[in-house]
């Protein structure tokens, strides 16, 4: 009883704090402005979408990884999961969901494109490190 | 014996607890968030620790056994005290410093109470039960007090990036912990799997804090009424 009533509310306050942490890490990539060389690549401009999100990701794994953005773009991939089952169940129920799951599958986009942005920066260091050598 | 893949997590997260003191010590906050990284300092040493006993006397021996149940005692106090630091860190401008600390002294003391006077009804194998329900009781103690922790950070409009995502990890890796130790406790038959999920949910927490020193500039401010599920 007492195991499963702990296991009820670790597992809500799981959900609760990986959805915070995510949207924490999202939150610090959303000022960040895409260089024209990104937008050109992605084809986000303004707003970013969220159907774009899984070509973001694609292009962002043919790039090389850097060591502490990795772990954190799964954690992202994982949330955008969470979202589109949101958006598959409840939302088409509720219709404020459906419009709040839009914006966040917009947000998802926009964090993997802000890393693959810091990506290439990376990749350009390693480069330029490389040939100085 | 744990097999190949096992120990490279043992040892990955062993490796990542020791990253999060470098990435602190690095960036000059080791004396701020001095719990955190005495409790990455204190794991990482159990760590090694338990390594050696496993290699001397086997995973089967009595001597691991009651050395990986106190460690894990020990290691959850002293992440229960890291958390409290987190609460003088968000209640430092209010002045109520003693009043945390009596109260987190109170808190742990009234769980080992609570948890003695569980065990005490079972006489089988007493002080090892005690230990181990005392570790999952904290647990749980510790995920509520992230929680009211990370509700006294939206109440306070605290701002400070890298707090809120100390916090947040903690939460994470809190609720994955008492959540894997509840099913252990409901399902005894799902204890190898959970035993092999433990590991991999105690990297989390280093792997986030050395994110978060590393990564997060200690004067970046964020809006944690943005970050819930239902904007405030």
């Amino acid at each position: 009883m007492m195991a499963g009533l702990i296991l009820f509310l670790s597992a809500a306050a799981l959900l609760q704090f990986f959805v915070s942490y995510c949207r924490s890490l999202i939150a610090s990539h959303a000022h960040e402005a895409l260089s024209a060389e990104v937008q050109d690549v992605t084809g986000i401009t303004k707003k970013a979408s969220g159907e774009d999100f899984r070509r973001v990701v694609q292009l962002l794994q043919l790039c090389p990884e850097r060591p502490d953005d990795r772990n954190n773009i799964q954690a992202v991939g994982a949330y955008f999961g969470i979202l589109n089952f949101l958006r598959a169940t409840v939302a088409r129920i509720v219709p404020a969901l459906k419009s709040w799951t839009e914006t966040e599958r917009a947000n998802c986009t926009y964090f993997a494109a802000v890393s693959l942005d810091r990506r290439i920066a990376f990749s350009r260091d390693l480069l330029a490190q490389q040939m100085e050598a | 014996m744990p097999g190949p893949l096992q120990f490279a997590i043992w040892f990955l997260g062993t490796l990542l607890e020791v990253a999060v003191v470098v990435c602190a010590v690095k960036k000059n906050l080791f004396r701020r968030y001095f719990f955190l990284n005495l409790y990455m300092l204190l794991s990482a040493a159990i760590s090694a620790g338990r390594f050696r006993v496993l290699m001397t006397d086997g995973v089967d021996s009595t001597v691991y056994r009651y050395f990986y149940f106190y460690s894990d005692a020990l290691l959850t106090i002293t992440l229960f005290f890291a958390l409290i630091s987190l609460f003088g860190y968000v209640f430092q401008e209010m002045h109520v410093e003693k009043y945390v600390r009596m109260g987190a002294v109170l808190l742990l003391g009234g769980t080992a109470w609570f948890t003695y006077a569980v065990v005490n009804q079972s006489q089988a194998r007493f002080v090892t039960h005690f230990v181990f329900e005392l570790s999952q009781n904290l647990y749980f103690v510790g995920l509520v007090l992230t929680y009211v922790l990370w509700g006294a950070i939206l109440k306070l409009r605290e701002t400070r990036a890298l707090l809120v995502q100390l916090v947040l990890s903690l939460g994470v890796y809190f609720s994955a912990y008492a959540a894997s130790y509840a099913i252990s406790n409901l399902r005894p038959n799902l204890f190898n799997y959970v035993s092999f999920l433990v590991p991999i949910i105690g990297c989390l927490l280093p792997l986030a804090w050395a994110y978060a020193f590393w990564r997060v500039p200690d004067d970046s401010r964020l809006v944690p009424a943005r970050l819930t599920m239902v904007p405030r």
